[in-house]
């Protein structure tokens, strides 16, 4: 067999995996190395199953409101490790969903470490070792780097996988701690805090922001922090955590906070506090390829300063998410195939969170579009008013929009409550096709949905909701 | 009863319409031959002339609304003292097979109005312009014409940055004249015309012809003297019919022979494919007070100098008066541009997107020449042909305008 392609990968997450799927697609022949599990951290350790464990945490809380539903059952508990293994089965069988697909599309896996190995004329050389050594050179005029990133670790609160979780850790537990810190309160901080609540355990987030979810419109992370407290979620913002006192099987420091220090004992420390770009170990000093603070810098259609290295995904900065990172492999791909894609859209890429309540939403918050210069008009509606969201007994929400008073554009919208995430694309969809507010307000929203608010608040921002 | 005014279809290709102006309101009587509105394609501004009487009971769609697919009911037309309903009692275009009964139904005719307002005939569908709501919004409320406007989104969709880059090219130009503009004041006179309708198309049409199709130029001189005397014993033969064959008229039959001949040249470039056309189409670009306007001898490698001769008066005379109707000036496959009557030594015609190839022919004159190691004089023509070369090769294109020399320096071939 040939080692010569027309395109390497090197990393099968969801930005990888899924380039590669389409170069196929467009008609080359490519290779794809992953060091670990194809499916990414996304698959593996990331977005799904973490889904899984939420989802169980969901329904077991839900037997907790039976009576509100006119339902009973006796005694409702749970088993660990049946939770986690059902996440972990789900994220194998994920895994193998991928294999499959590349399989299918004749992607050649290769399994080991990728390292450039230089480029003469057009070609790149790629060296893959497995155990420090090298099993196979393979060779591409296109290499794509999709290496995804890793928790950042601070000084002082660096994981150790025992009393200190990361989010693998945090994810299999093999006991559940009785009180828990959750370090940062971005999305992975804030789903851990949710899920372990949900279990039983007793919570504190400590966020350094001066409110959580600090990348969401105020209004919501005001409205996020309220239903957390309400669930007995304890949330420290502006708080300094202090060094980590490791005692046998609990964790002991000292918050500060603008309210005076708190002296905080638990059984385990969850450090959720950003993440960083795999760029080490890849041969980039080689290459005109620059790094900046943990990631590679690339144009908008993820070119590199070395010709014929691209880098898409987390490795490439933020928004740290799988659907940039799918989406940035396609157009990666595309362009090198000679098509003109589309570049991305920062505030055109949707975020989710999955706590309960649900966190999602697209474009700038109300304080990002004034700051901008834009003279807005701003629609809410609370889920309070919506007769899905009663019946379902799902009143905690609101969907908030922001418009551009002059030209109707949709700039921001934000939504937190039950199926917010699954309802965010709606909003999306205004924005990539630039829809205003005309085609919303005569867009029928069926009835009975959740969805309606997104119609309702279009209508509060313009001439008002009709159903409040 | 009442019924419902649709939108026309005003030429065979039309698919959408811009209702540019209401000449009737709400309730006003109507009679047969009125005018009711002003619709606006890409290319002209036509009226719309209604056949039945009645009260313009409702209009359903407001002035200044773009891209109204042909058929959509756009008025409802009512009976004296009959009440108004509310909405039109047809289904839009598209959902109902045979738009000839909803012709009927509009009871309505249009006619293209007067020349200045006919566009150059172009040969270009009717497309429709795909372009955001935002982007139209923005475009309206700036005032911005966006047919002149390339879409950079999927499929040339418009948008919002295409109007703010459209407005930024716009405020430059504003600047500059403004700059122009201060040196006229000071001179002192300064007379402002607004575009006409054909000259915004003739503007952006060329623009995008000479910055998007690569011109290739190939020129020639051929001598006439062959060509003239066939003419005059011709048109000594005709004189009876009251029948003149002008050079003009021997020049696109040749043109036509030609393509025939080498059908390279009859050919139009797409994005994806190359289209070969058996029909010989040729446009005749006629200058007209506003502008110019290309009438089509279809089908002229299959006609007689005679007809040929028939047809160009006509189609000439038309145009000048603006009585040509749509399909009489969109399409074809070549063009010929001829200023000999200016007495021009030889110019370089600009090609008429989307065909690919067009032909300008300078005046005859007597010019010395070598022949047989011998000067001497003859009428001698400047042809010089402009190719799209992504179309056409310069090989093939020399080849073509060397076969049109011999068949006018031999002039026999084209009256058998």
């Amino acid at each position: 067999m040939s080692n010569l392609f027309d395109l390497i990968v090197i990393g099968g997450g969801p930005g990888g995996y899924v380039a590669a799927l389409r170069a196929s697609q467009l008609g080359m022949n490519v290779a794809l190395v992953e060091d670990a599990q194809l499916g990414g951290v996304c698959l593996n350790w990331g977005c799904i199953p973490t889904k899984a464990l939420l989802r169980s945490a969901e329904v077991y809380q839900s037997l907790y409101k039976l009576k509100e539903y006119g339902l009973s059952a006796e005694n409702p508990s749970f088993d660990l490790p049946s939770v986690v293994k059902r996440s972990r089965d789900i994220a194998a069988r994920m895994g193998r969903g991928v294999a499959h697909l590349l399989k299918k599309a004749k992607v050649k896996t290769v399994e080991g470490r990728a390292q450039l190995a230089g480029r003469s004329g057009d070609v790149h050389t790629v060296s893959v070792l497995k155990g420090g050594q090298e099993t196979t050179r393979l060779q591409a005029p296109h290499v794509i780097l999709a290496t995804g990133a890793r928790a950042r670790q601070l000084p002082g609160l660096e994981t150790d996988g025992k009393l200190v979780w990361g989010a693998r850790e945090a994810m299999t537990p093999d006991m559940l701690p009785k009180r828990l810190l959750v370090i940062g309160s971005g999305a992975i901080g804030v789903e851990f805090a949710s899920f372990y609540r949900d279990m039983g355990c007793e919570v504190t987030i400590a966020e350094v922001a001066d409110r959580i979810l600090v990348a969401e419109d105020a209004e919501i992370s005001m409205q996020a922090r309220k239903a957390f407290e309400k669930r007995g979620i304890v949330i420290h913002t502006s708080a300094k955590v202090g060094s980590l006192q490791k005692g046998d099987d609990h964790v002991s420091t000292i918050l500060e906070t603008p309210k005076g220090t708190v002296e905080l004992t638990v059984d385990r420390v969850i450090c959720a506090v950003g993440i960083t770009g795999n760029v080490e170990n890849l041969g980039l000093e080689q290459t005109r390829a620059q790094v900046e603070r943990g990631h590679i810098i690339v144009d908008e259609f993820c070119r590199t300063d070395e010709p014929g290295l691209y880098a898409i995904g987390d490795v490439a900065g933020a928004p740290w998410l799988a659907h940039k990172a799918s989406h940035e492999g396609v157009l990666c791909v595309e362009k090198i195939s000679g098509r003109s894609p589309e570049p991305l859209h920062p505030r055109n890429i949707p975020g989710c969170t999955y706590s309960h309540p649900q966190i999602a939403s697209v474009g700038l918050t109300e304080e990002k579009a004034k700051e901008a210069g834009y003279r807005i008009k701003v629609g809410k509606f609370p889920f309070l008013a919506n007769g899905k969201a009663v019946a379902l007994g799902e009143t905690e929400g609101m969907t908030k929009t922001i418009f551009d008073a002059e030209t109707g554009e949709l700039l921001g919208a934000h939504m937190i409550g039950a199926e917010v995430t699954e309802m965010i694309q709606g909003y999306v969809i205004v924005r990539t096709g630039e829809l205003t507010e005309a085609e919303l307000s005569e867009t029928v929203f069926p009835h009975p949905t959740i969805s309606e608010t997104m119609h309702e608040s279009v209508l509060a921002a313009f001439e008002g909701a009709l159903h409040i | 009863m009442a019924t419902d005014i649709l939108m026309p279809a005003l030429s065979p290709t039309m698919k959408t319409g811009t209702l540019a102006r209401w000449l009737k309101k709400e309730g006003d009587k109507v009679l047969s031959g009125d005018l009711l509105a002003e619709i606006e394609t890409d290319k002209a501004t036509m009226e719309f002339e209604a056949v039945d009487e009645g009260i313009l009971g409702r209009i359903l769609v407001p002035e200044g609304t773009a891209d109204i697919p042909v058929n959509t009911p756009i008025a409802i037309l009512v009976e004296e003292g009959e009440a108004v309903p509310e909405a039109p009692a047809s289904v839009p275009s598209g959902e109902k097979e045979g738009g000839g009964a909803s012709a009927d139904k509009a009871s309505v005719a249009a006619a293209p109005t007067s020349s200045s307002k006919e566009s150059k005939g172009s040969g270009t569908k009717e497309e429709r312009i795909f372009i955001s709501p935002l982007a139209r919004r923005l475009a309206k409320e700036h005032g911005l014409d966006i047919a002149s406007l390339k879409g950079t989104g999927p499929n040339g969709r418009i948008l919002k940055r295409d109007i703010e880059a459209g407005l930024k090219a716009a405020s430059g130009q504003k600047e500059e004249s403004t700059s122009g503009e201060s040196v006229a004041e000071q001179a002192g006179s300064i007379e402002r015309v607004p575009h006409s309708t054909m000259r915004k198309v003739i503007a952006r049409r060329l623009t995008e012809s000479k910055t998007q199709v690569p011109h290739f130029y190939v020129s020639v001189d051929i001598e006439l003297d062959a060509l003239l005397a066939l003419r005059s014993k011709l048109n000594a033969s005709l004189v009876d019919e009251g029948v003149k064959i002008s050079v003009n008229d021997m020049m696109i039959r040749a043109v036509a022979l030609a393509l025939k001949k080498r059908p390279g040249l009859n050919v139009q470039f797409t994005e994806t494919e190359m289209l070969h056309f058996s029909d010989v189409d040729i446009a005749m670009a006629v200058s007209i007070p506003d502008g110019l306007i290309t009438p089509i001898i279809r089908k002229a490698d299959q006609k007689t100098l005679r007809q040929i001769s028939a047809e160009a008066r006509d189609l000439a005379i038309r145009a000048r008066k603006g009585k040509l109707k749509p399909e009489e000036f969109q399409g074809g496959t070549f063009s010929i541009s001829n200023m000999g009557m200016f007495g021009v030594k030889d110019f370089a015609a600009i090609i008429n997107p989307p065909q690919a190839a067009i032909l300008a022919i300078a005046a005859g004159e007597k010019r010395p020449v070598i022949r047989d190691g011998e000067v001497r004089a003859a009428t001698m023509m400047t042809a010089t042909l402009s190719v799209d070369h992504r179309a056409i090769d310069g090989a093939l294109g020399a080849q073509w305008l060397n076969m049109l020399r011999d068949l006018v320096q031999n002039p026999y071939s084209l009256v058998i």
